[in-house]
């Protein structure tokens, strides 16, 4: 498949994104500059993490501005693929085109660790090589990652089955000590309602390779890659 | 010409920086109830903005609706009659 990585000023897991899903899974993957006006032909999109426009206002609120976020408007409205990690997944909010926002963490410290987060669905393109419920062990690195919506929000968002990963112990127990930030039905990850929107705050790039501690981030990357050749042999039939 | 604008948290949404900064103010002393922390931006305009434009820039930009309420304070002169200098309007 073809990923096209945005840089943003401030984006930092650019480059980690860019080396996994080409070096480690064997995918073509192109940079695109948060200033282009022009979108080349990608399968996914993949927003980073990091700190765009310093986190300045609220995390994600400047980058939405940013010209390429009107091309990957249009690119979601087709139902292209988009994922957001991290800082990612907070721009995504914050241009509408994922529920709820990010608070700062409950305990107010910057959380580098890694957790546990469960698979809630297995039918969407990120997560359709996992196992419905597996639990995958990534790292997070944020500070703003305490998931809210107000309760009317949160329910649709629930009713929906846009949860796409929860926080939990490692053997899947979804409980408040499993929750590292506070976030709101220990919400890891969602999805649009279409589901072809999606971001986690966990760094899968991060941990594609053992000799960083874990590899599951290997799950979403071989599930996107599966689902994109199962759309090209779809089509040639 | 000069606006001010004040976002604060929605009633509801947790503020454990303010929570903390209450914390503190109670180890010292201060009765206080609670503390709700937010934000303050003060904008300069050549050309006095319309009252919309202030409200597009508080809404779309300075805040987010899911979270939190916005105040913008200006000095704009009269228009129609309808506002007042000084005018506070929130949302």
């Amino acid at each position: 498949m073809k990923i096209g990585v945005v840089i943003f000023p401030g984006s930092n897991c650019d480059h980690d994104t860019y080396y996994v899903a080409k070096e480690v899974f064997g995918q073509e993957c192109v940079f695109l500059w948060h200033r282009d006006r022009t979108l080349p032909e990608v399968d996914l999109v993949i927003l980073p993490g990091g700190f765009s426009y310093g986190d300045y206002l609220r995390c994600g609120a400047i980058a939405k501005f940013s010209a390429i976020m009107d091309r990957i408007r249009q690119f979601a409205a087709g139902g292209g693929l988009v994922l957001g990690i991290c800082n990612g997944f907070q721009i995504l909010q914050e241009a509408g085109l994922l529920p709820g926002v990010m608070l700062r963490n409950r305990g107010l410290k910057f959380i580098c660790d890694f957790v546990h987060i469960r698979v809630e669905r297995n039918d969407l393109p990120a997560t359709l090589g996992c196992r419905q419920r597996q639990v995958l062990r990534l790292p997070i690195a944020h500070n703003e990652g305490s998931f809210y919506a107000d309760p009317e929000l949160l329910a649709r968002i629930e009713s929906n089955r846009q949860v796409l990963f929860r926080y939990c112990d490692g053997q899947g127990n979804v409980s408040d000590e499993a929750n590292p930030n506070g976030s709101l039905h220990n919400i890891a990850g969602v999805a649009n309602e279409a589901g072809n929107v999606f971001a986690l705050m966990p760094h899968p790039e991060r941990a594609s390779e053992m000799a960083l501690g874990s590899d599951d981030g290997k799950y979403l990357f071989q599930s996107l890659a599966q689902w994109a050749e199962n759309r090209i042999s779809a089509s040639a039939q | 010409m000069k606006a001010t604008v004040v976002v604060k948290l929605k009633e509801g949404v947790l503020d454990p920086q303010g929570e903390t900064i209450r914390r503190a103010l109670n180890k010292l002393g201060h009765p206080v109830q609670s503390v709700r922390q937010g934000k303050y931006f003060e904008l300069e305009f050549d050309d006095p903005p319309d009252a919309q434009r202030l409200e597009e820039i508080s809404r779309a930009v300075l805040s987010n609706p899911i979270i939190e309420n916005f105040f913008i304070e200006d000095n704009l002169p009269e228009r129609h009659g309808a506002q007042s200098r000084g005018a506070k309007r929130e949302k």
